[in-house]
């Protein structure tokens, strides 16, 4: 079942109303972020943020390792009076690389995360139930299994809010 | 309600502003036929383009002896562009990551066109030291890769290798965060697209994109932590640009305040071209309720703040090349360097641009005039050249020893490649503006509700009025 509405605060109040009632609300398609609307339908918070620290730590002992090895270990080389003795004398010219590519992989390692979790790939169709809600809609999503309400009960308190249209597909 | 200070001036103009007028008026370009100005322009643009293609492959296949250059002067217009380029492509992701930390919500209408700016800038940037390696087929020696060369290696230790992480990593991660941006407003397109073709283009785009709850959770997370990967690079790129001179042993380029110095200098000229780019365009896309008069005035104030650290960077280099005592240094900046030298028309071209023009912003009148701005942003453009021109070419033609002083004269071709990446830069732009959404249509709706001129004017009665919860208060 589809609630249809064409306002985000409208929906945000009636999504507090409905949860209060004993609704379970199982998704919310929307144009654009609804700020507050995450713990009314009981959202968990993303860990995305935990795994970009992850792949910059990786980026991190890879630029480490790799520049250890080409300039310490497999062929050191005197540049300028600057012998390469240990990593621990060279590393203050080593900053700036081992910077950039852990920013380089967790840029991308939490992109690339992103669109997985999300599963959203090139060539993918999008499943939201209705063209506009990428325009000036905002759908609720609702089953009636998920609730101990019937169906009808659920409708009913649906159109006390003020619901452009409900949708049963 | 979630309302902003209302001393702040509204953002969005208009009292018939809604979430579905944004969209029209946003996709009109895409939704729509060409107009006769951006045939035009695309013509002329293409043209140049191919001209600049054309001295490329001329300079690939004769060599760099057809530039300007010679044994003292190895570097000169070639980098001056490389440099000038990189700075232009520092205002958008400033824009999009140092602003969104700040929590600036005028970001959000200008956020789009000016990360397009940066990643075509930055791309035109990267061809410049690419053809000065002449065998640019050999390019990828720049990366550590095992080789048959007893395996050797990169040279870790250099700026120009930092310069190599820095643009590409700066190059990618930047192209990343506009693209993620720009999946939601790819998936509006796809939505409303009536054609096959287009329909086909942009779901191809959209990545199946869906817009529920929790992809709009993990979406705003993820650019939350890619600006705070950004505001960084913002920073380390242009810094470690610098660094290609500042570590070097030249007078007037081995100096300590050379990384804020360029980074100040970099932001200055991106904002500028961002005014350049997005005055005419708001004119001819008709969105100048989104892309306000306060926010021309925002950005203006951004350039007097980095002007204003460019000229006190001016100063202490000045103060410095006296203070030292180091003949080497003040001759540069003292007697038949910069000043008075061969090279004074440079030098007075950049105080002129970069100094003197921007001061007059300080004015409120002269910074919401929109003509006025346009000129002095050019003319901040064409500064920021010579800002580069000047560092670049003034200290290699006079250095150590006075029987290696040359000058530099530049050839057609290092004009014509110039003149060719503003046209390849060109037409990239163009063709954004109109196969894509200018701006970031899931962002300023966003902000509709809290900085849009007809919802500040309300009060929270009157809201609630107009957007009734429940059926039971319509009366």
């Amino acid at each position: 079942m589809y609630a249809i509405y064409d306002d985000d605060y409208v929906l945000l109040e009636s999504a507090k109303h409905l949860v209060a009632k004993g609704i379970h609300i199982r998704d919310v398609f929307s144009p654009f972020p609804i700020h507050g609307l995450d713990p009314v339908i009981g959202l968990k918070t993303t860990r995305l943020a935990i795994t970009a620290f992850i792949y910059g730590m990786i980026g991190v002992s890879l630029a480490i390792t790799g520049m250890w090895y080409f300039m310490i270990q497999d062929w050191p080389l005197n540049i300028g009076g600057k012998p390469n003795f240990s990593i621990l004398t060279n590393i203050p010219s080593f900053v700036p690389v081992i910077f950039e590519f852990g920013v380089l992989c967790a840029a991308h390692g939490m992109a690339i995360t992103f669109m997985l979790r999300n599963w959203t790939l090139p060539g993918f169709k999008g499943k939201n139930p209705y063209p506009r809600t990428t325009d000036d809609r905002f759908v609720m999503e609702i089953h009636a299994a998920d609730s101990e309400l019937s169906e009808d009960e659920i409708k009913a308190l649906i159109n006390e809010t003020c619901v452009l249209e409900i949708d049963e597909k | 309600m979630h309302k902003e200070a209302a001393i702040r001036e509204p953002l969005i103009l208009g009292d018939d502003v809604t979430y579905s007028k944004i969209t029209e008026d946003v996709l009109f370009t895409i939704e729509h036929e060409p107009t006769k100005l951006w045939k035009v322009l695309m013509t002329i643009a293409t043209i140049t383009a191919l001209w600049g293609v054309g001295c490329i492959l001329y300079l690939l296949g004769t060599g760099i002896g057809t530039w300007g250059l010679n044994n003292t002067m190895g570097w000169a217009w070639d980098i001056t562009n490389f440099v000038w380029w990189v700075g232009i492509g520092h205002a958008g992701t400033l824009i999009s990551a140092v602003l969104l930390l700040f929590r600036q919500k005028w970001r959000m209408a200008i956020n789009r066109p000016a990360e397009a700016m940066t990643i075509f800038a930055v791309f035109m940037a990267g061809t410049f030291p690419m053809i000065h390696m002449g065998r640019i087929w050999m390019a990828y020696w720049v990366f550590p890769l095992p080789n048959q060369f007893g395996s050797l290696w990169v040279n870790f230790n250099s700026p120009l290798l930092w310069d190599v992480f820095a643009i590409s990593t700066y190059l990618s991660v930047s192209l990343v965060f506009w693209y993620i941006g720009l999946i939601p407003d790819f998936a509006t397109i796809r939505d409303r697209a009536s054609r096959p073709v287009q329909k086909l283009m942009y779901s191809l785009l959209s990545f199946g994109w869906t817009g529920n709850a929790k992809a709009w959770q993990r979406f705003e997370e993820v650019s939350l932590v890619l600006a705070g990967l950004a505001t960084p690079l913002v920073f380390s790129v242009h810094s470690i640009v610098s660094m290609d001179f500042a570590t070097s042993i030249v007078p007037g380029w081995h100096s300590t305040i050379f990384p804020p110095y360029f980074v100040a200098g970099a932001v200055f000229s991106g904002f500028a071209m961002v005014q350049t780019l997005m005055l005419i365009a708001r004119k001819a896309m008709r969105l100048e309720y989104i892309i306000t008069v306060k926010h021309i005035e925002y950005m203006n104030i951004v350039i007097i703040v980095t002007g204003g650290i460019v000229g006190v960077a001016y100063s202490t280099e000045f103060f410095i090349g006296w203070y030292t005592g180091v003949q080497y240094e003040s001759y540069v900046y003292m007697s038949a360097g910069a000043a008075t030298g061969k090279y004074a028309w440079a030098f007075w071209s950049l105080i002129f641009c970069n100094f003197i023009t921007p001061a007059f912003l300080w004015f409120k009148k002269v910074r919401t005039n929109l003509a006025l701005t346009f000129i002095i942003a050019l003319i901040i453009n064409i500064g920021m050249w010579f800002e580069r021109f000047d560092i670049i070419v003034t200290c290699l033609a006079r250095d150590y020893l006075p029987s290696t002083w040359r000058m530099f004269f530049p050839t057609w071709v290092d004009l014509g490649v110039y003149i060719g990446t503003l046209g390849i830069f060109s037409v990239f732009y163009l063709l954004f503006l109109k196969y894509f959404p200018v701006l970031a249509l899931n962002e300023v709706k966003t902000i509709l509700k809290s900085s849009g001129e007809r919802y500040k004017n309300m009060s929270d009665e009157e809201f609630k009025k107009l957007h009734p919860v429940f059926k039971k208060d319509i009366k």
